[in-house]
């Protein structure tokens, strides 16, 4: 025996794997693969199916004509319009007092006081909350009620700036926590007040995460349909709101409401209709992803 | 301008407060006239009609057929979709494909609602396998479309689970010449079991509290029956339905919308703070 074949006896390699385990191990990477396929799959299929049923009706009608019993003629102008009156209602409402609470939770609040823990473990527990038990709420105290608003853009709006408030709450803590301490240090030592560090050097540096976190939470109110029905949002509506207390409706409503008709034209108005909602909630979620991208530091 | 940013914070509780007061007043009027035993283990439920019917058990199990529908999808497939990103995937391509299902999770419900009533119904139709092929609306499609949409949660946050996974444990199993399959069954999806099962609760809970695909594509009877073919009403759908109706406030139907939004809220509620509980308690804290 030579010395060289002495050595290779020497290094033998471990034994390889055993037949079985290699086979098993490729029928789980097919298993995950089919997993993986059925999200892709789910997602192709439906974007596939409403864009070819919904297409031919798409165009400038849905925003230009107003609803109509005749689904030749129809359109959604009422539908885009009292969306973006309900979406600037919830921004407006949702966006200041979120990112205040933000700003109190991760500034002011003494984190070992017990209700600065529960108000953490509320706002993550009402993020949970199913959308039409906001829309019971809108029902009995905003609509009704107390505060007896009816079925008003206003009302609308409130119930979803109170749907998303949770949302851009996290998301705003998340980005003020993402600021490194030094930044806050080294104001506070340059002599600043507390305010003034928030306002000057935090806001602004949290400011891509915050817009991200809103964007978010605006693309879930957009789509929101049953807390509207629940306070009475009409289905018909041949006018666009002009005031807070018009009467309105979505878009998700008049798709709901065009859903149910037995008309081919209603159907294929609704798929039209979503088209349309889809390709404003892509473009809000490119705007979230191009600002994260653009503006995202890395400290 | 310190207690300006502590009302914003405190509005949150001022809102879960609102919640409960909204729910409580019209539930205890409406438990006055209606009998709890009658409610909770009633057969038939037909609140707006004459002579009314209060048993919530139809709306119950309307809402158990379609969950259990979504969930037969949503978890294995998520399941497998989050142990696909972590373990399988390269991390360049992860970077592009967990928002490409996220997009999914942002489509408004409306729209999963009209494709499970417009094209998943049919093809459930026509595959039918044994007796009559069910409706048009049946809780099947619905849940199944639910599933499809619940799929995404349950994908992002069990990925997050499993991305908190210290490497050096899989390398380790790696060493020890363990397959992938290995790897994956006994020491990835084990070490971040608990925010998988957080992920799945969480999953269930938005599945029962889903309203409009069901309100769209199961139908709107309530139905006692285990039959997913069947059209049945589920007890969000239930409220909905109830709520475009003109009820006349402070009438027993008008309260019926509350007893059973408390009903969805108790439930719902323990769920998602089981969960929160379970990501806290039970996560493994690595470093």
């Amino acid at each position: 025996m030579s010395l060289l074949e002495a050595d290779a006896a020497a290094v033998t390699p471990l034994p390889r794997q055993s037949t079985g385990k290699r086979l098993a191990d490729r029928a789980f990477w097919v298993v995950l693969f089919v997993s993986f396929g059925v999200a892709v799959v789910g997602l192709v299929a439906l974007l596939w199916y409403v864009f070819d049923t919904g297409w031919p009706a798409f165009g400038g009608r849905l925003w230009r004509r107003f609803p109509s019993l005749d689904p030749e003629i129809a359109g959604a102008r009422s539908a885009v319009f009292g969306t973006i009156w309900v979406l600037g209602i919830t921004a407006a409402l949702a966006v200041p007092i979120g990112i205040g609470a933000a700003v109190y939770l991760e500034e002011f609040a003494s984190h070992d006081r017990w209700y600065t823990r529960w108000i953490a473990l509320n706002i993550q527990n009402l993020a949970g909350v199913p959308s039409i038990v906001y829309g019971i709420l809108g029902l009995a105290f905003i609509a009704r009620g107390p505060l007896g608003l009816g079925p008003t853009v206003l009302t609308g709006g409130m119930i979803l700036a109170l749907l998303v408030l949770p949302i851009v709450i996290i998301a705003s803590r998340e980005a003020i926590r993402a600021v490194p301490p030094s930044i806050r240090d080294g104001s506070l030592a340059l002599g600043a007040t507390r305010l003034q560090t928030v306002r000057r050097q935090l806001l602004p540096a949290a400011i891509p995460g915050i817009a991200t976190g809103v964007i978010l939470a605006l693309s879930r109110a957009i789509g929101e349909a049953a807390p509207l029905i629940m306070i009475g949002a009409f289905t018909y509506v041949p006018f666009n709101p002009t005031r807070l207390d018009s009467k309105f409706t979505v878009l998700p409503i008049q798709i709901f409401d065009w859903i149910g008709r037995p008309q081919e034209g209603f159907t294929q108005l609704a798929a039209a209709a979503c088209i349309l909602l889809l390709i404003i909630l892509l473009f809000m979620n490119a705007l979230a992803i191009w600002l994260r991208n653009r503006y995202q530091q890395r400290w | 301008m310190i207690g300006i940013l502590f009302l914003c914070a405190a509005l949150s509780v001022v809102v879960t407060i609102g919640i409960v007061l909204s729910l409580i007043p019209p539930t205890v009027e409406f438990f006055q006239e209606v009998d709890l035993g009658e409610f909770l283990t009633g057969t038939e439920w037909a609140p707006l009609f004459t002579p009314p019917k209060f048993g919530v058990l139809p709306i119950v199990a309307g809402t158990l057929v379609v969950t259990v529908c979504a969930i037969a999808i949503a978890l294995p497939f998520g399941l497998g979709t989050a142990v696909f990103l972590s373990e399988y995937a390269r991390p360049r391509i992860r970077k592009w494909l967990k928002p490409m299902i996220e997009v999914l999770a942002g489509i408004p419900t409306v729209v999963y609602g009209y494709f499970a009533l417009k094209f998943v119904s049919p093809y459930v139709q026509d595959l039918w396998p044994i007796g009559d092929p069910p409706g048009v609306f049946n809780a099947l499609s619905a849940g199944l479309v639910m599933g499809i949409m619940i799929l995404p949660m349950v994908a992002s946050l069990s990925e997050d689970a499993l991305a908190a996974v210290p490497a050096g444990l899989r390398e380790g199993a790696y060493a020890l010449g363990s397959s992938k399959f290995e790897v994956a069954s006994r020491v990835s999806v084990p070490a971040a079991l608990s925010g998988i099962v957080a992920a799945f609760v969480l999953a269930v809970s938005r599945a029962v509290g889903e309203t409009m695909i069901v309100l769209i594509a199961a139908g709107g009877t309530p139905n006692l029956t285990w039959n997913p073919g069947e059209a049945m009403q589920t007890m969000t759908a239930f409220i909905a339905a109830a709520g475009t109706g003109d009820l006349s406030q402070g009438s027993t139907g008008y309260q019926t919308i509350f007893a059973v939004g408390s009903l969805l809220f108790v439930v719902t509620f323990f769920m998602n703070v089981f969960s929160n509980r379970v990501v806290r308690r039970f996560r493994e804290v690595y470093e």
